[in-house]
């Protein structure tokens, strides 16, 4: 009996290909609600002229600390300005930030890490004994300390927050290249011939690659929340473009009169960082097929 | 700890701009050799490196320099901050282990069902939520629209402990509130992974109640990653607390540490950075130690 049903069930048994990466990530549920939320934030800022009739930047003080309204939907800041307005075309600014300052950080703690996982030796102990004297900073604390000195604007705010992530990045890095530096065909890659240069991309790279990627689509929720904190505090991208962050420092400010000029780039920010968060988590369970969603 | 000292001399004096030229930028322009003058006044007309190596003797016989600007010292200005940032983190810490790990274990225990989903939400909003928008949105709230706690602003202990902790609630919620969420991922899942291992099965057949179960034998178990990652994010925590102490008006090392920047004031940024890193760093120390303490395997030679 149990035999002819175990019979049964092999010969009914056929083998299937694995769904490719893309399949998964699009079945994955918090990927697809992080993806719909980025694409909404991302159309926002891109259609922003289309979507709206104002001017962002252009005052009009007859309208100033309005209330929401059909014409109005987040209500006017002090000067009249449309909050809804203001925080799309504030995607603009911060979704910038975020993908620069990330990408930035990537090629250069990437490359910077890689080499040490790599090669090893004195190279390897002076990037560790470097990235622990910046990570015994809080990163904020050293971003506003850059910044400070730097000035304000948008390259400087890309800058900070890419050195600040450098560190992290690299650990990830070198960690994702030793786990295969020893592995057989990257000795065996070696053995035929293939320099360093050759290995490194062809061989190395692809295989090591995963958590890197991981580590980018989360860290883009961090530096979106690092760009909103600098503009708070007067660090970022100067008025008057409007920042999120500096929307809500303004907002703070009278916020005895009207509440909505602070709600809505705050709103703004946390769906964009849960956003990227979901995304990552998604990309982190797609990517590898052993690690349990959390 | 050197380390982070160099760090935190070289980050300042190699972006450009020095204090004197920033106050004259501030007052007016001044005939030149008066520059020369106030240069020669502070130190900064001389090589880097004798800069230096006095900066290090100095702080090494624990003497961190006046500021340029009021002339006091900052050694006993950041003594006197110092317990306000404090109180504000360990109370941030507190509000983290009191929501984070209650909801944790019981995101763990009923896995898969209705209070497991909320505590996921929990967690997904509390890590995305900017903390300085938590605190207007606290503040609009509780003192704005409800008027239970003050706005701003900041009172001793000594001169009213009530008064100080109403003072403190709401800067300690907002600071707090990621770090709740961090720990109630990671107890969970850490506790979810402990409570399917074999010695559980074992507990649960010698008939122990199920409160003995969870807390003695999983909890216990489960805690070293929660540890790990509570020690990890204070460092987040003393981070934030520069932009808390902002929003709230609290007079703590990190809104010193932001009116030095502001002012270009070498000795008191010099000062507050390496207050916040060097605490940063006495937390990581301590929470290795700890780690001694919960699994008696690990032993320190």
């Amino acid at each position: 009996m149990a035999s002819s049903t175990l019979a049964s069930a092999t010969s009914n048994w056929v083998p299937r290909r694995r769904p490719g990466l893309r399949t998964r990530l699009l079945r994955h549920p918090s990927a697809r609600i992080g993806g719909l939320l980025l694409l909404v934030v991302l159309l926002g800022a891109l259609a922003a002229p289309v979507l709206t009739p104002y001017d962002p930047i252009q005052i009009a003080p007859p309208q100033r600390l309005q209330q929401p309204s059909r014409t109005h939907w987040l209500g006017n800041d002090l000067y009249g300005r449309d909050t809804f307005t203001r925080v799309l075309y504030g995607g603009r600014i911060s979704l910038a930030v975020g993908v620069l300052s990330v990408s930035l950080a990537l090629l250069l703690g990437g490359s910077i890490g890689a080499a040490s996982g790599y090669w090893g030796g004195w190279l390897d102990s002076t990037v560790m004994r470097l990235s622990d004297i910046l990570l015994a900073f809080p990163a904020i604390l050293l971003a506003i300390s850059l910044l400070a000195f730097l000035g304000g604007g948008f390259w400087n705010v890309v800058l900070a927050i890419a050195i600040i992530y450098t560190a992290p990045m690299a650990r990830v890095a070198r960690a994702a290249v030793i786990s295969v530096r020893h592995e057989e065909y990257v000795d065996a890659a070696g053995a035929i011939g293939a320099g360093d240069a050759r290995v490194l991309r062809k061989h190395i790279l692809p295989n090591a690659i995963a958590p890197l990627v991981v580590e980018s689509t989360l860290r883009l929720a961090l530096a979106i929340l690092a760009e909103a904190a600098l503009s708070f505090l007067g660090l970022g991208t100067q008025p008057p473009a409007p920042t999120w962050g500096q929307m809500i420092a303004e907002g703070r400010s009278v916020m005895t009169f009207s509440s909505w000029p602070a709600i809505g780039p705050g709103l703004a920010i946390t769906i964009t960082v849960l956003g990227f968060n979901l995304l990552g988590d998604g990309i982190r369970d797609a990517l590898d097929p052993h690690m349990h969603s959390t | 700890m050197l380390g982070v000292v160099t760090a935190v001399f070289l980050l300042i004096r190699l972006v450009p701009g020095d204090v004197v030229s920033q106050m004259i930028g501030l007052e007016g322009s001044l005939p030149r050799g008066r520059v020369e003058e106030l240069k020669e006044l502070f130190g900064l007309n001389r090589p880097l490196h004798v800069q230096y190596a006095e900066y290090v003797s100095k702080i090494a016989r624990g003497n961190l320099g006046k500021s340029l600007r009021t002339d006091r010292s900052v050694g006993p200005e950041l003594a006197r901050r110092f317990p306000v940032t404090l109180q504000l983190a360990v109370m941030g810490l507190l509000v983290a282990v009191a929501i984070g790990i209650p909801i944790g274990i019981l995101a763990a225990l009923r896995h898969g069902r209705l209070a497991d989903y909320v505590a996921t939400a929990f967690v997904l909003l509390g890590l995305s939520v900017p903390s300085f928008w938590l605190g207007v949105l606290l503040i609009l709230l509780f003192a704005l629209r409800l008027g239970w706690l003050p706005p701003t602003g900041y009172i001793s202990p000594a001169e009213s402990l009530a008064g100080n902790v109403q003072h403190m609630l709401l800067p300690a919620l907002s600071l707090g509130l990621v770090l709740a969420a961090a720990s109630t991922r990671i107890v969970r899942s850490s506790l979810l992974e402990v409570l399917g291992r074999h010695y559980i099965r074992t507990a649960r057949a010698k008939g122990l109640w199920e409160s003995a179960v969870v807390l003695r034998h999983a909890l216990r178990n489960a805690l070293i990653p929660v540890v790990t990652v509570i020690g990890l994010q204070f460092g987040t925590l003393l981070g934030g607390t520069v932009i808390i102490e902002q929003i709230f008006a609290l007079p703590g090392i990190g809104r010193y540490a932001l009116e030095g920047i502001n002012l270009r004031d070498y000795p008191v940024v010099q000062g507050a950075v390496l207050a916040i890193a060097l605490s940063f760093t006495l937390v990581n120390l301590f929470v290795d130690m700890c780690y001694g303490f919960l699994d008696p395997r690990i032993r320190y030679e």
